[in-house]
């Protein structure tokens, strides 16, 4: 469970987020929603304390996220940047096995290694294993970002647009994953733009926008034609199919 | 073979090659053993240091800033470390060498820091934009130096490290580079965190590690290796930022791989450009810092064409 409460936070003299106050269920995908700049990378960032909120706090449970020392952090929550620039030359496998670094600082232990395997397997990336980042496309490139977040192996996952270039099938991979992670007790926020994506896998949804919450609740709550013409200033039509709200602009 | 192996095996070669070298020819008992041990081991050891030293502080220094492009002796690391010394020389003229060192090392740590702090608030990320500020900066700490040793009459004092050479080097004249040495070992045992810093400050933060801890502790190792060449042998250019980029091609940048590789290659070439500088002019030398230049300023055009897009 984690709980952002009263989070407020600015940046170049502006408000980016006003007094946000969300909830992402444990053991639940929380879909992240909203228009461009609504704050949405913002507000993960402090939920992973990679930024200091002004005022507010981030919850883990009944504990403040602040007062956790961070290597025990790192090994409760994880974070995946919108645009991740790895600079140093390093292999995806040799990438992915720093996501074991919280866990194991030396050398990685042979349950390393198969955690590290595994998760590269699930990112279909055992082909890639021996590339140098920096020679990957943009999709096998966040394919293995994602692999090294998840070999971290933490309670809580927090991704900022994990489906960026990823095509139909990788994203649906990446999707059924973290379904299966979440069903595991995994807690998972995830910004997604793709809100037919979201109705489909995220069991509750946040919605900011302009640095406050919107709306929040379930996809059904949420994805509304009404909600969305107001959240993006676009008009929608929304469908059912096999009972999950299937979004299409008009 | 493996690139390691191959540079281990050049490096022992190199080794002997060196201490047979020198203006003397070396005889047999007891005044060879001792020609060794006052002269050619010590400075055979004094290459070999600086050299392992450079390259790695090269390598962190380029994490710390992430760009391939920059390296202690051109952003002003080095430069600071002579501020420093000129600093001693015109306010404690007598002050024994440990005094000077350290004066050295926290001048030198002070205006990398500064440099770091700079590359931090540049506007945008052109990969050319950090190494070219760096020269700027490094420059003006040149400037500032020169301006201040020539109204004082220190030019002379000044040229002995602006162009680094072994000449000089004796058993008890530079002992404090095994301090670079010690650099290096330490470096190694960090070696992942390094290569994390070299990811960014959010990837260091989410993987649990405080990006300013390691800052600092990268600073001090470039810090510490600079002063103690600087004020032993002079400034050795180009050994920071051609082995770690050839390395890196190599090896790639897992420093905990990468890092024996790169000591050995930044120990060979200065210990290689050192016997260049005692044989291409025989019986005189050439300072290793000039053959450096030479050599350095060459394979670095070599590598900028066409790198300019991973220089990032
Ligand atoms: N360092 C900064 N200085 C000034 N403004 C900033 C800074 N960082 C973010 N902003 C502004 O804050 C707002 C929210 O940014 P954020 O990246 O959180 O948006 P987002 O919801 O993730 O958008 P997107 O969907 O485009 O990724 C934007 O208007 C952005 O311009
Ligand atoms: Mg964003």
């Amino acid at each position: 469970m984690i709980r952002c409460q009263n989070l407020t936070f600015s940046a170049g003299g502006k408000r980016i987020l006003d007094a946000v106050t969300a909830d992402a269920p444990p053991g639940r995908i929380t879909a992240l929603v909203g228009p461009n700049g609504a704050g949405k990378s913002t507000l993960l960032g402090l939920m992973g304390r990679l930024k200091e909120p002004e005022r507010g706090q981030v919850m883990l449970g009944a504990e403040d996220a602040a007062g956790i020392p961070r290597p025990i952090f790192a090994r409760r929550l994880t974070a995946l940047r919108q645009a991740t620039r790895i600079t140093p030359r390093l292999t995806v496998c040799d990438l992915v096995g720093f996501g074991r670094y919280p866990h194991n600082p030396g050398h990685l232990t042979k349950e390393d290694q198969r955690i590290v395997e595994a998760c590269m397997t699930d990112m279909a990336l055992d082909d890639l294993a021996d590339r140098q980042i920096d020679t990957l496309s943009g999709g096998q490139q966040q394919r293995a970002l994602i692999a090294m977040v998840l070999a971290q192996e933490t309670e809580i996952l927090l991704l900022d647009e994990p489906l960026n270039n990823l095509d139909l099938s990788h994203a649906r991979r990446v999707m059924n994953n973290l379904s299966a992670r979440s069903r595991a007790g995994r807690t998972i926020v995830t910004v997604l733009h793709d809100l037919t994506i979201a109705a489909r896998f995220a069991d509750h949804v946040v919605a900011l926008k302009d640095g406050r919450v919107h709306a929040e609740g379930s996809p059904d709550e949420v994805f509304t034609p009404e909600v969305l013409r107001e959240l993006y200033g676009a008009e929608v039509e929304v469908h059912r199919i096999n009972g999950k709200p299937v979004i299409l602009p008009i | 073979m493996r690139p390691v192996l191959l540079v281990a095996g050049a490096l022992t070669a190199l080794f002997f090659l060196s201490l047979a070298l020198g203006a003397g020819r070396l005889g047999t008992g007891s005044d060879a053993v001792w020609l060794l041990a006052v002269s050619r081991l010590p400075r055979t050891a004094a290459a070999m240091l600086a050299g392992a030293g450079l390259a790695v502080a090269g390598v962190i220094m380029q994490m710390l800033a992430r760009n391939r492009f920059v390296e202690p002796a051109t952003v002003g690391t080095g430069q600071a470390a002579g501020l420093g010394l000129v600093a001693v020389a015109l306010l404690a003229p007598g002050a024994p060498l440990w005094f000077r060192m350290l004066v050295a090392m926290a001048s030198a740590l002070l205006a990398t820091a500064g440099f770091l702090a700079l590359v931090r608030r540049l506007p945008f990320r052109d990969p050319l934009l950090v190494p070219l500020t760096g020269i700027v900066y490094g420059g003006i700490l040149a400037a500032v130096t020169g301006f201040i040793a020539y109204e004082n009459d220190l030019l002379q004092y000044i040229d002995i490290w602006m162009n680094g050479e072994f000449s000089g080097v004796m058993l008890g004249r530079y002992e404090f580079l095994w301090l670079a040495g010690a650099a290096t070992l330490v470096a190694y045992a960090f070696a992942n965190r390094f290569t994390i810093a070299g990811m960014g400050e959010e990837m260091s933060l989410s993987l649990g590690l405080s990006y300013g801890q390691v800052m600092a502790l990268g600073l001090a190792i470039v810090s510490v290796v600079t002063a103690v060449t600087v004020v032993t042998v002079g400034m050795l250019p180009f050994v920071g930022l051609v082995v770690p980029n050839i390395a890196s091609q190599l090896r790639g940048d897992h420093l905990r791989r990468s890092l024996p590789l790169l000591a050995s290659a930044g120990a060979g070439l200065v210990l290689t450009c050192d016997i260049l500088g005692r044989i291409i002019w025989y019986p005189y030398e050439i300072p290793v810092g000039t053959i450096l230049g030479v050599i350095g300023a060459a394979v670095f055009i070599w590598m900028l064409q066409g790198r300019r897009a991973d220089a990032g």
